[in-house]
C-alpha cells in the first residue's frame, strides 16, 4: 500500500470511528432511559476493558499461556497494585513497560 | 487533568510502532489527528505492516471501535443540556480513556461541559505530542522491545480498568468478561469477542447487582 492509500484508509477509518461514537449521544441524550438501561450501560465499561485486556494477557497467541515466559502476564501483577495503590494511568504504564522492559534485559520472556 | 498525560507515554509507543512499519510520518499523524482511537491505530499498524487491503482494515476498526457506541450510549442520558454541535465535538474525542474519566463523574456532566471539553481537548493533544515523540523517536531506537514499548496498550487498559471497578458487580463483570473474552478469542472468535463477551457479562453482571440490592433492600 502507497503512502495516499494509507492516507484514503485512515479517511474510512475516522469515518467508521466517528459515528458510533456520535450517533447514541445525539440521538439518547434528550431521552429519558430506563433505570434498568442505565445501570446495564454502567456495567459495560469494565466490561469492555477487562474484554480487551485479558486475552492479552493469558493468551498473547490465542493460547492460554501461564508460563514464566509470558512476560506481560507477569508484568500486570505488578502494574496491577501500581494502578489500584496510584490511580495513575501514566505510573502504571511506566511501571508496567519498565518490568517488561528489565525483565526482557535479564532474558527472561519468548519475544 | 495529569491523568491525560498518561497518553503521552501511550501515544509515543503508537509513533515508534507507525515510524518502523513503513507508514510516512505524515500519515502516522494524520491517524492521531482524524481517527484518534488508541487501541484501534496499534491494530491498524499492524495491518498496514503486513500489507492488508483497505476494506479489511477499514471493517476491522468498524469492529474493534463499536465499543464506543455503548460507551457513547451511556454518557448520553448526562448530556441532555448540550448542544448538538457540542454533543458532535465531544464524540469525536471519545477514546477509553476519556470514557473512563468522564464516565466516573457522568452525573456531573451537565454542568461541566468546559471541563469534559477541556479534558478531550487536552486528551488528544497529548496522544498528538507522544504521537510526535514516537516518530522521531523510531529513527534513532533499534528494536521496541527491550524498551517494553508494546506492553504500552495492556498497561493503559489495566490502569483504566482499575479506575472502573468501583464496586463487587463491577469486580465481578470485569473478571466475567475476561474469562468469556479469553475463551472466544482462544476458540477464533477474534472480530467479535469483545462486543460479545462484554455484553454477555455487562448483562450478569447487572443481574447480580440487581439481585444484591433486593436482598439488602
Amino acid at each position: 500500500m502507497d503512502q495516499t492509500e494509507i492516507s484514503l484508509t485512515l479517511i474510512g477509518m475516522a469515518v467508521v470511528t466517528y459515528f458510533p461514537r456520535c450517533l447514541p449521544i445525539l440521538f439518547l441524550s434528550g431521552k429519558q432511559l430506563s433505570p434498568l438501561i442505565i445501570a446495564w450501560l454502567r456495567m459495560i465499561p469494565p466490561a469492555i476493558l477487562s474484554a480487551m485486556l485479558v486475552p492479552s494477557l493469558i493468551s498473547p497467541e490465542q493460547k492460554i499461556n501461564l508460563d514464566f515466559d509470558n512476560l506481560f502476564l507477569w508484568a500486570s501483577f505488578i502494574a496491577f497494585p501500581v494502578a489500584i495503590k496510584t490511580r495513575s494511568l501514566s505510573l502504571t504504564v511506566l511501571v508496567g513497560m519498565s518490568c517488561v522492559a528489565l525483565g526482557r534485559y535479564y532474558g527472561l520472556g519468548a519475544g | 487533568m495529569p491523568v491525560v498525560l498518561g497518553y503521552i507515554p501511550i501515544g509515543f509507543a503508537y509513533g515508534v510502532l507507525a515510524g518502523k512499519s513503513g507508514i510516512s510520518a505524515f500519515n502516522a499523524l494524520l491517524m492521531s489527528i482524524i481517527v484518534f482511537a488508541g487501541s484501534a491505530q496499534f491494530i491498524a499498524v499492524g495491518l498496514i505492516a503486513s500489507g492488508a487491503g483497505i476494506i479489511p482494515i477499514i471493517i476491522t476498526t468498524f469492529i474493534v471501535n463499536l465499543r464506543h457506541l455503548l460507551m457513547a450510549a451511556s454518557l448520553a442520558p448526562y448530556m441532555s443540556k448540550w448542544k448538538k454541535s457540542m454533543q458532535a465535538f465531544f464524540a469525536y474525542e471519545l477514546t477509553d480513556e476519556t470514557f473512563a474519566l468522564h464516565s466516573s463523574v457522568a452525573t456531573s456532566l451537565n454542568d461541566k461541559k468546559i471541563e469534559a471539553l477541556t479534558v478531550n481537548v487536552t486528551s488528544q493533544i497529548s496522544w498528538i505530542v507522544g504521537t510526535l515523540l514516537g516518530l522521531l523517536a523510531a529513527g534513532i531506537m533499534g528494536d521496541i522491545k527491550p524498551f517494553g514499548l508494546d506492553y504500552a496498550l495492556a498497561a493503559m487498559f489495566i490502569g483504566l480498568l482499575v479506575g472502573q471497578c468501583l464496586d463487587y458487580p463491577r469486580i465481578f463483570t470485569a473478571v466475567l468478561a475476561g474469562i468469556i473474552a479469553t475463551v472466544m478469542y482462544i476458540s477464533g472468535f477474534q472480530q467479535s469477542y469483545v462486543i460479545v463477551s462484554s455484553v454477555i457479562a455487562a448483562t450478569i453482571g447487572l443481574g447480580v447487582e440487581q439481585w444484591i440490592k433486593q436482598k439488602s433492600a
